[in-house]
C-alpha cells in the first residue's frame, strides 16, 4: 500500500480566514479529527476514460463563432510531491468570459455574456502529466467581499491524481496582476507558498501571430520517502 | 526529490460552469440491484441551508475492493466506479445512489466498518472539509472500527453514522456550530 505524506503546515489557507466573508458561518470551530491513511484515502478515483470529448480542452471552439478576449494557452504538468508525473488523471478548469463574467445564472456583475463562450474545459494528462487548454484570458470581476471588491483575473482548476488524499482544488492567477494585494481569496494563502498559485508568461509557449501561452506546474501531495531517500535528501 | 505543493483555493460559487456531470450522482445507474440513496443537507452556522457546496464521495464496492490498482486485494472488476458527484440545490440538499461498500482490512490489523469517504467544496471554504459517512445497520463493525473509537463523545460520534429515512439513508453536514460534523485531517 502506497503511503502519503500528510498535509504540509504552510501550504494551504486556514479555513478560517475573517478577510473572505463567506468563510465566517462555513468554517468548522471544532479541531478537526486526524485519520490515518488507510485504503480508502490511498486510493481513490481514476476517471476520464470516456468523459473527455477531444475537443473539450479547447474552449474556444465549443460555440459557432470565436469568443472575444486574449487567446491564451495554458500549459503545465501535474507532479506529486515526490516529482513523479501523474500521467492520465483528469483536470478540469472553469472561468470567466474576458469580460469578467461567469455561464451562471448567481454572476449577476452587469459586464456581457459572450455567446460563443461557456468557460467550462476538461483534459486528461498525458504520460509526462502535462495538460494544454486554448482559452481566452478571464477578467476581473467586482464581488461583494467588502465595499469596491474585485477579483484577479483567475481560472479555477479541479483535480485528482491517483488517490483521495491528493484532491485538489484551487485557481490559476496571471503573472504581475496589482489586485493580488488586495484579494483575501488569495492572500489567505500563507505567503511563502502564494507565488505557487501564479502561472508565469512562457515565449517558448507562445504561438506567434496567435495566442501567448502561460505554464503553470501543479503539485499533489507526495508519496513518503523511504528512510533512505531522506538521508539522501538531508545531504 | 520533495517538491512543495499548490495550495488549496475555494471552488467558488459558479462551478456549476465547469464541474457538474449528468451522471455525477449515479455511482451506481438507476435500477441497480441493491442500490441506496444517501443524501442530506448541508447547513452552516446559522441553520441556514448551503446551496452552493459540491459533494463528493468515493468508497470501496460492497466486496471490499476500489476501482484501483493500489488496491492490495486486487482492484474491483465489479466495474464499480465508487465515486459520487452532487451539487447541492435551493434547499442545500445532496443525495447519491450507491451500494453499500464492504468492511475494509487495516493493514496490520483490524478492520474498518463500511464507509463512504466524503467531502465538501463551498465557497467559503478554502479547502475542502474531509468527513465519513457510516452506516446505521452496522452496530458491531462500527464498534470496532478504528476512526470511531477515537472519538471519546459518543453523540459526536453518532454524526458520522448515517441515520434511516424512508427507503434511504439521511447524511446532514453541520458545517459548524452545536451539531458540527466532525471533519476530519488526512
Amino acid at each position: 500500500m502506497p503511503a502519503y505524506r500528510p498535509e504540509d503546515p504552510g501550504t494551504h489557507p486556514p479555513l478560517d480566514f475573517p478577510g473572505y466573508r463567506s468563510t465566517r458561518l462555513r468554517h468548522p470551530q471544532q479541531p478537526l479529527v486526524p485519520l490515518p491513511h488507510r485504503l480508502t484515502e490511498v486510493t481513490g478515483p481514476l476517471l476520464g476514460e470516456g468523459r473527455v470529448a477531444e475537443t473539450d480542452h479547447d474552449l474556444t471552439v465549443q460555440h459557432a463563432g470565436e469568443p472575444l478576449g486574449e487567446r491564451i494557452t495554458v500549459t503545465g504538468r501535474v507532479l506529486a510531491g515526490d516529482g513523479r508525473p501523474v500521467p492520465g488523471t483528469l483536470v478540469e478548469v472553469w472561468q470567466a468570459n474576458a469580460g469578467g463574467r461567469y455561464r451562471h445564472d448567481g454572476d449577476h456583475h452587469p459586464a456581457p455574456l459572450d455567446p460563443n463562450f461557456s468557460g467550462g474545459g476538461r483534459c486528461l494528462t498525458d504520460a509526462e502529466g502535462r495538460f494544454r487548454f486554448v482559452t481566452v484570458k478571464p477578467g476581473a470581476y467586482p464581488w461583494k467581499n467588502h465595499p469596491n471588491a474585485w477579483r484577479p483575473a483567475h481560472i479555477h482548476f479541479s483535480l485528482f491524481g491517483r488517490a483521495f488524499v491528493q484532491r485538489l482544488i484551487t485557481q490559476m492567477y496571471f503573472p504581475g496582476d496589482p489586485l493580488f494585494a488586495y484579494d483575501p481569496i488569495l492572500q489567505s494563502v500563507p505567503e511563502a507558498a502564494r507565488e505557487r498559485l501564479v502561472s508565469r508568461l512562457d515565449m517558448d509557449l507562445t504561438t506567434p501571430e496567435w495566442a501567448l501561452g502561460y505554464r503553470w506546474d501543479i503539485v499533489l501531495r507526495g508519496r513518503q520517502a523511504t528512510p533512505l531517500e531522506d538521508e539522501d535528501d538531508d545531504r | 526529490m520533495r517538491l512543495p505543493e499548490t495550495p488549496s483555493q475555494t471552488i467558488g460559487p459558479f462551478f456549476a460552469v465547469g464541474l457538474p456531470w449528468p451522471d455525477g450522482p449515479d455511482v451506481v445507474p438507476a435500477g441497480t440491484p441493491g442500490a441506496v440513496l444517501i443524501g442530506g443537507q448541508v447547513i452552516d452556522g446559522a441553520d441556514d441551508p448551503v446551496t452552493d457546496a459540491l459533494v463528493e464521495t468515493w468508497q470501496a464496492d460492497p466486496d471490499g475492493r476500489f476501482a484501483h490498482p493500489d488496491d492490495p486485494s486486487g482492484p474491483a472488476t465489479s466495474g464499480f466506479r465508487g465515486f459520487g458527484r452532487c451539487a447541492t440545490d435551493a434547499e442545500g440538499r445532496w443525495a447519491i445512489r450507491t451500494l453499500k461498500p464492504g468492511p475494509l482490512p487495516v493493514p496490520g490489523g483490524g478492520v474498518e466498518a463500511p464507509h463512504l469517504n466524503l467531502s465538501v467544496f463551498a465557497r467559503g471554504l478554502l479547502n475542502r472539509l474531509v468527513t465519513r459517512v457510516y452506516f446505521p445497520d452496522e452496530a458491531g463493525a462500527n464498534a470496532a472500527d478504528p476512526l470511531l473509537a477515537s472519538i471519546a463523545d459518543p453523540a459526536v460520534r453518532a454524526r458520522l453514522v448515517a441515520v434511516a429515512d424512508g427507503d434511504g439513508l439521511r447524511f446532514d453536514i453541520h458545517l459548524q456550530g452545536t451539531l458540527e460534523t466532525p471533519f476530519l485531517a488526512i
